[in-house]
């Protein structure tokens, strides 16, 4: 019963606040649902004059959506590979490694997602253009790769760590080599956070539109075309039924990763 | 026979601390042999180097008198039941105890059915479908046992592994353990900072002290004729007397460990026999312990020596603290110890 | 060898060949496997992102020819004599870092309570219901939670409407009226685009201080009651202290990521640039990139100092 003392009441000023902040957290997104059925597309009057499933209809018909969105689906997958064979490789070597330049390291690994967007942006931007490399998928998966290293590397080097160290030697004594060990012993206990830190990597690779925005050239993943929606509008509500397929898109993965992860550790640390 | 584990002046340091200094002990083949010692005393460490997941930073560590230096844990017949017991826990308790056949690549039936007959061994038959989770404590020792021992080593080494368990099971798996090496044959090298467990157990032991062996022996030689001051005070109670001190008490300068049960006490007029040290003294403090009485005594002279008493002398008056009274002991009960005691 | 026969008899054996002596000849060097493992993801952030950050340094240090469009591959300082000389300049680095101060305040008052229930008063069922209500805001898409603003602070959008349905329109008027945070209307407005930035980085805010309260021995609280102190008194005087270095990594988000975001004072603002939206003009609309380099230095440049008084203040052990 130890969890219903700690679970004391709250003041009831303290409860007010914490339920408007979360209030404030959520309540914004319903109203992206909302508007992908108004029959408004020339502004965002509220309330909607009327309301109808016509949009749906017309998004599914545009190619324009239909190639960002493929173009955002072979990227995410592309970098969030890239990303877990990068992060894990990180991890094991620096789970419990002690040697000159560790911190360096790790520092090197968060620094991605530590400074802002627009400067990794315009860094590999520089850099592509003083090497003259022609914009391709391949320059926003290298973009997109980059960051999300850091989420396979703070999941798996989580999960080693909660992982007792005793099971690899344990694996050994019994006449199993490093190869062995990794397939049959750690393998096993670290495949829930591989899976969680690559569909976290997946949801913050498909939607990320900073950093894409200065390597994808004439490219358009699915939030660019967003915020070609957003400053240009054409039809509104069609923007909307895009957006509503984002959230669906990137909470699954989310919540996966978090069942997945469930318990001591924690995926949120990581950021964007 | 060769001995099946022998150390040859191993050194082993983690930056500044010398966790093994110099030691060098040999263990006999099939004999249960016990590393003692107070935490941080190297005889975890000396196990792992055993099993090689250390490697020494000088000397030599050698497998019935094949150096294993540079050797991977894998390609030694030592296997190790952990203190955590390190159970994977991905897998059934009788997929974990087929491990070590499964990387030899045993056939699947062949494992199974051999794994099963190690639970039984280990009186946990039928509980192979389970997860370790789902295990007791005392289960997941077992486990741990029945793992390590399939491949049949040619050394079991055995981390603290009743440390987790309580008196009651410690108890009862420190019988269980004893029958099941007789039972295999196997050699036993097992850690503990139980001196009694250690006593118990053991065919011979091996006192450790910062990283150094103070002491090896049998578990009567250690009692009895502890080598070294850390001896006698850390297995068993023992009054330590130092050379200074011996020469007030005895006449002579011999620093001497002296068992507080070897002491007897009587009132002041109670006469003892010949060969006997005796002395006067008063009585400082006594504490009942069940078995036995502990009693202080305060010499004529400084010194102060415990005595223990058994609690089946009947009708005996138990002295209360202030009494004076007489202590007697046999010449023979002096240990005298190495180098500068207490 | 009472108990069986051999491995060997028992139809196996240690496994031998190539993976066998690699495996030991790894686990021999040990440092040498650590070295192969790390190899890899050094070499990609080493050469791929250092070397990006170089190349923004470098460029930085180029200047921009006004007339023929075309960069000049010369070091100089002209791009920052030209970023701290030009008044606009130093009004854009002015305005970008008040907003990130204002909403890492925001985030501070709005996010505490909430990172307060969740340390403090949530346990078992609810505590997963609050966590997944922070963390799924943090993950989910960043443009389609800029964009739900966009549509509720529209002129015609909800917020107007319910201040005209509360008969409190003037009030909304007289807010947009004010000098500095007004506007036309709240989707162009400083008011809207920290309520923007608020939301948006609110998450970054409360994990860490609820890691941090998390940590406030109950046993401390207790104490203080103990002691008579009223339950004000204990907040203010031992879990805020506590909680403060927790706070002060929250705000090491909020803060960076306001200085560096482009987007948001881009659908949601004026036509008076922050700092992301210079460096984004610089670099594609002007070709600039010297400019664009050396604009982009500048939020490295405060995070480095913002960074060094947090470490004093202890906010790296909260992350």
């Amino acid at each position: 019963m130890r969890s219903r003392q700690r679970a004391g009441r709250a003041p009831l000023g303290l409860r007010l606040a914490a339920a408007a902040g979360l209030l404030y957290l959520h309540v914004p997104m319903f109203f992206i649902l909302l508007y992908a059925f108004t029959t408004d597309d020339k502004s965002y009057q509220f309330p909607p004059p009327g309301l109808t499933l016509h949009w749906f209809g017309v998004a599914w018909e545009r190619q324009d959506i239909w190639n960002a969105l493929f173009l955002s689906l072979r990227v995410a997958v592309a970098s969030t590979a890239m990303a877990i064979v990068l992060g894990t490789l990180a991890a094991a070597a620096l789970y419990r490694a002690r040697f000159f330049g560790r911190e360096a390291i790790t520092l090197l690994i968060i620094l991605p997602i530590a400074l802002p967007g627009i400067v990794t942006g315009i860094s590999l931007r520089a850099a592509i253009n003083l090497a003259d490399i022609p914009f391709s998928f391949w320059t926003i998966v290298v973009g997109h790769a980059t960051f999300c290293i850091v989420v396979a590397y703070n999941n798996v080097l989580a999960r080693l760590r909660r992982t007792s160290g005793s099971i690899i030697e344990a694996s050994m004594d019994l006449g199993a080599d490093g190869f062995q060990t990794f397939r049959y012993v750690v393998l096993p206990n670290i495949a829930t956070a591989l899976l969680a830190g690559g569909m976290l990597a997946f949801a913050l690779s498909f939607d990320e539109v900073i950093v894409t925005t200065f390597t994808a050239g004439q490219q358009s993943t699915l939030p660019i075309w967003m915020l070609t929606e957003l400053v240009r509008p054409r039809q509104r509500p069609v923007t909307n039924v895009v957006a509503v397929f984002v959230i669906a898109v990137t909470l699954v993965p989310i919540l996966l990763a978090y069942y997945l992860t469930r318990g001591t550790e924690s995926t949120a640390g990581a950021g964007k | 026979m060769r001995p099946a584990v022998s150390f040859a002046q191993v050194s082993r340091h983690f930056g500044d601390v010398r966790a093994v200094d110099e030691v060098s002990f040999e263990v006999r083949d099939g004999e249960f042999f016990a590393m003692l010692g107070p935490s941080g005393s190297g005889k975890t460490t000396c196990l792992r180097l055993i099993a090689g997941f250390e490697e020494p930073d000088a000397g030599d560590v050698a497998l019935h008198g094949q150096s294993v230096l540079g050797v991977p844990p894998y390609d030694r017949r030592v296997n190790t039941v952990f203190q955590d017991y390190a159970l994977f826990p991905h897998m059934s308790v009788l997929d974990n105890v087929g491990y070590g056949l499964m990387v030899r690549g045993v056939p699947k039936a062949v494992r199974h059915r051999r794994a099963a007959e190690m639970l039984e061994l280990v009186a946990l038959g039928g509980l192979g479908g389970r997860r370790p989770a789902a295990l007791s404590g005392g289960q997941r020792q077992r486990v741990a046992l029945a793992r390590a021992l399939i491949t049949e080593p040619e050394v079991l080494l055995l981390d603290e592994p009743l440390g987790a368990l309580d008196l009651k099971l410690r108890q009862q798996m420190q019988t269980e353990l004893k029958a099941l090496q007789r039972q295999v044959g196997i050699t036993f090298v097992y850690v503990t900072h139980d001196q009694e467990e250690a006593l118990g157990m053991s065919d011979r032991l091996a006192v450790f002290n910062q990283g150094r062996v103070e002491q090896v022996g049998t578990p009567e030689e250690i009692y009895e004729r502890p080598a070294t001051a850390f001896v006698a005070g850390f297995v068993g109670a023992s009054n330590i007397v130092d050379a200074a001190a011996a020469e007030r008490l005895i006449g002579r300068r011999l620093a001497f460990s002296l068992r507080p049960e070897r002491i007897r006490i009587g009132g002041p007029a109670d006469g003892a026999g010949d060969g006997e040290h005796r002395v006067a003294g008063t009585v400082a403090s006594v504490q009942y312990h069940g078995a036995s009485t502990r009693i202080e005594v305060a010499l004529d002279g400084a010194l102060t020596l415990v005595v223990d008493r058994p609690n089946d002398l009947r009708g005996e008056v138990r002295p209360e603290p202030g009494a004076r009274v007489r202590l007697s002991w046999p010449a023979a009960a002096m240990q005298p110890l190495d180098g500068g005691a207490g | 060898m009472s108990i069986a026969a051999s491995d060997l008899a028992l139809g196996g054996g240690p496994r031998q060949g190539v993976g066998r002596r690699l495996s030991t000849f790894l686990y021999r060097h040990g440092g040498l496997f650590t070295l192969i493992l790390i190899a890899p993801p050094l070499a990609w952030l080493g050469i791929v992102y250092l070397g990006s950050l170089l190349a923004l340094l470098a460029q930085s240090f180029f200047s921009f020819d006004d007339f023929s469009g075309q960069v000049i591959y010369e070091f100089t300082l002209r791009s920052y004599v030209e970023l701290l000389t030009n008044r606009a300049n130093l009004d854009i680095i002015l305005r970008t870092v008040s907003m990130a101060a204002a909403v890492t305040l925001g985030a501070a008052l709005i996010g505490f309570p909430i990172a307060y229930m969740m340390a403090r008063h949530a346990a078992g069922r609810v505590k997963a219901v609050f966590y997944l209500a922070v963390m799924l805001p943090l993950w989910s898409s960043y443009l389609v939670r800029v964009y739900a603003w966009k549509l509720i602070l529209a002129k015609e959008g909800i917020v107007s409407w319910a201040f005209a349905e509360a008969r409190l329109g003037w009030l909304l008027d007289g807010v947009l009226a004010l000098p500095v945070i007004g506007g036309p209307s709240l989707s162009v407005s400083y008011l809207g685009m920290f309520l923007v930035f608020t939301y948006i980085w609110l998450p970054f805010m409360i994990l860490p201080t609820q890691a941090a309260l998390e940590r406030v021995p109950k046993g401390l609280i207790e104490a203080s009651a103990d002691l008579g102190a009223r339950p004000f008194t204990t907040f203010r005087t031992v879990i805020l202290p506590l909680a403060f270095p927790g706070l002060v990594a929250g705000s090491i988000f909020t803060f960076s990521l306001t200085l560096g975001d482009y987007i948001i004072p881009y659908i949601i603002g004026s036509s008076r640039f922050f700092i992301g939206q210079a460096v984004y003009i610089q670099q594609g609309t002007a070709g600039n990139i010297p400019l664009a380099a050396a604009f982009s230095v500048v939020p490295i440049v405060i995070m480095a100092i913002y960074l060094t008084i947090a470490r004093r203040l202890g906010a790296f052990d909260a992350l």
